[in-house]
């Protein structure tokens, strides 16, 4: 599999992430759109409300988080390409939906542009939901794929791309924002729908009225051990082995030989670059290794560069009182000691500053 | 000898989950003469709630969908904005989309959703062994109300047609009961019309049909035919309330 590459007929364009987003579902089949009005993820079902109207696609404003998801499994059941978008309590709301979206084995892309939490928060830009999306978020033995885009270009491409991984492999598909890059304006190259897979495989599963053919039922609920809910889950436990050994997207940015390594995704790992292009150069080396999908995440890698530099110690960045941090302990837990993976982060809709990280860079090498 | 009756095409040979006396199965029954009248199994999707009518697909021979609680008319919402050309069922019960699904029905109903509603109201939550719904009767005594339900604390039964009616883009909207034959045949009826009323593109059309569940009342299968006759009936009268044709 390919990641989509800018195409000869792209062109730059200025939009907010959030907008691109809207614009990527457009250029990737997205047939119908479901979503309620919440900060700051709104310009999407803004945008999107015009484009696919233009389009002649659906698109709906639900009464309710609840309802929107709902209509998501309605549509993924039908075979329709679908997507949702929202922000950390309205995902919140969702995740009964997803819950049944998982269990169904149903493919959509969901968009999540975090704000600050618990409760309603803030609504400034936040990582507070990294548990939520990288564990499951709703109940049951299940995972989603998360594509973490740290830029508005990313946004655009992995939109796109999460609407193959969904088909590919029968989920649902994160797309992890923040309140920053949602609402960030930069030029991007916005080019024409590139798939990630030379073919996909075809939805025989979905709902189109059984003519011709027996009738198929998507569904959740196995009253009995025999009727197959062990089956389903050891399916679905294969199916994510599989993704976790395909899928693990990062940047490795000057990692190769550094004293300290900065491990951050999504806004923080922009404002941690900025940092470290300011720190380097004086003496010691720092680089910057960047998970694009936090779930699954890419440990593997990680351990690589840990395993080539000696003496390296890790700071953890995030907009949240330390929850990546965990799976970043998990995948070095067997070589390197837990007092050299430092953290750093706030709650509270905070997000770190160049100047600050430099300093909290400065302070680390000292020790 | 005429035969008279034989086994819809729409329904599996499935031997039945349903308790003795309970109204699921001629609902389901009703539904499938129908569409086998109509010609529209090849064409049909079909919400399959939670509750005791989850089981559906074991004895529907169609397309499917089971749908968490409440929110079968979002689901459905869906698969007709992505199939217009398809037929779309909604079936469900009183606890499904008269307590957690309130959102979900009125909003569907309120878009003029061109969809058929099955609302199967038996004033009690059955699967789940007996405990009170929105549609239970002040006095009713379930599992938890055990002194009967009073509207003090726990209010009225809701009345979906009659709330239904309120909402313009309603187009079709009758209360039938299966606790006997000559009403059997009225609710077939009901269902056919508001089957043809999708496939007419009239818009949301529903049907609220009073059901037995002699189990979940602690009742005798004919105990509950006249729970219903001298009970029910006088709170959610039978008729047709809304006909916009």
């Amino acid at each position: 599999m390919a990641e989509n590459n800018i195409g000869s007929d792209s062109k730059r364009v200025l939009l907010k992430g959030n907008e691109a987003v809207g614009e990527a579902a457009i250029k990737a089949g997205c047939q119908c759109y479901f979503a309620y009005p919440i900060t700051p993820q709104t310009e999407t079902p803004e945008y999107l409300s015009r484009r696919m109207e233009t389009e002649n696609r659906v698109f709906l404003q639900a009464e309710s988080e609840v309802a929107a998801i709902n209509m998501v499994f309605g549509a993924a059941a039908a075979g329709a390409r679908v997507m949702t978008s929202s922000s950390s309590p309205g995902i919140s709301l969702k995740q009964e939906g997803i819950s049944y979206i998982a269990g169904a084995e149903l493919p959509c892309v969901i968009i999540n542009v975090v704000r600050g939490g618990p409760g309603l928060g803030n609504i400034e830009a936040s990582q507070a939901d990294y548990f939520q999306t990288t564990r499951g978020g709703g109940h049951g033995d299940y995972r989603c794929i998360a594509l973490a885009p740290n830029s508005v270009q990313e946004c655009y491409d992995m939109t796109m791309n999460a609407f193959d991984l969904a088909d590919y492999y029968r989920m649902p598909v994160f797309i992890q924002s923040d309140g920053i890059i949602g609402q960030l304006v930069e030029p991007f190259e916005m080019h024409p729908y590139k798939p990630m897979f030379e073919k996909l495989p075809p939805k025989t599963w979905a709902l189109t009225g059984c003519a011709g053919r027996k009738p198929n039922v998507v569904r959740t609920l196995y009253m009995t051990p025999a009727d197959g809910l062990e089956q389903l889950n050891r399916k679905l436990e294969q199916k994510y082995k599989k993704i976790q050994s395909e899928l693990r997207w990062f940047e490795n940015y000057n990692c190769d030989g550094a004293d300290l390594i900065i491990i951050a995704y999504g806004a923080t790992s922009r404002i941690a670059k900025s940092a470290i292009k300011k720190h380097n150069g004086n003496g010691k080396k720092v680089g910057l290794f960047r998970p694009r999908t936090i779930w699954p995440w890419p440990d593997v890698e990680l351990v690589e560069i840990a395993k080539k530099n000696k003496n390296v110690k890790f700071l953890v960045i995030e907009m949240s009182m330390g929850q990546m941090l965990e799976d970043v302990q998990l995948a070095l837990m067997d070589i390197v000691l837990k007092k050299d993976i430092l953290f750093y982060g706030m709650g509270g809709g905070w997000n770190p500053t160049p100047e600050s990280i430099y300093d909290k860079i400065s302070e680390t090498l000292k020790k | 000898m005429n035969i008279i009756k034989t086994q819809p095409k729409s329904i599996t040979t499935e031997s039945t989950k349903y308790c003795p006396g309970c109204g699921h199965g001629i609902v389901l029954r009703l539904i499938g003469e129908i569409i086998d009248e109509l010609g529209i199994r090849e064409k049909m999707i079909l919400t399959a709630p939670v509750g005791c009518a989850v089981v559906l697909y074991d004895y529907m021979l169609c397309d499917v969908v089971e749908c968490a609680h409440g929110r079968a008319p979002a689901v459905a919402t869906a698969l007709k904005r992505v199939h217009p050309d398809k037929f779309i069922l909604v079936y469900q019960g009183d606890g499904d989309l008269a307590a957690i699904g309130t959102a979900e029905i009125i909003h569907a109903a309120n878009r003029g959703e061109n969809l058929s509603v099955i609302f199967v109201n038996n004033a009690i939550y059955g699967m789940t062994g007996g405990q009170m719904a929105p549609t239970t009767l002040i006095g009713q005594k379930t599992t938890t109300s055990p002194s009967g339900r009073t509207a003090k604390g726990m209010g009225k039964p809701i009345r979906v047609c009659e709330l239904l009616t309120t909402l313009e883009e309603t187009k079709y909207l009758e209360r039938t009961t299966v606790h006997s034959v000559r009403n059997i045949n009225k609710t077939k009826a009901a269902i056919k019309k508001v089957f043809q009323n999708q496939m007419n593109g009239v818009g949301f059309s529903m049907v609220e049909i009073l059901s037995m569940c002699p189990v979940g009342w602690k009742v005798s299968p004919t105990e509950s035919l006249q729970f219903i006759e001298e009970q029910m009936i006088s709170y959610f009268p039978p008729g047709v309330y809304k006909d916009t044709d």
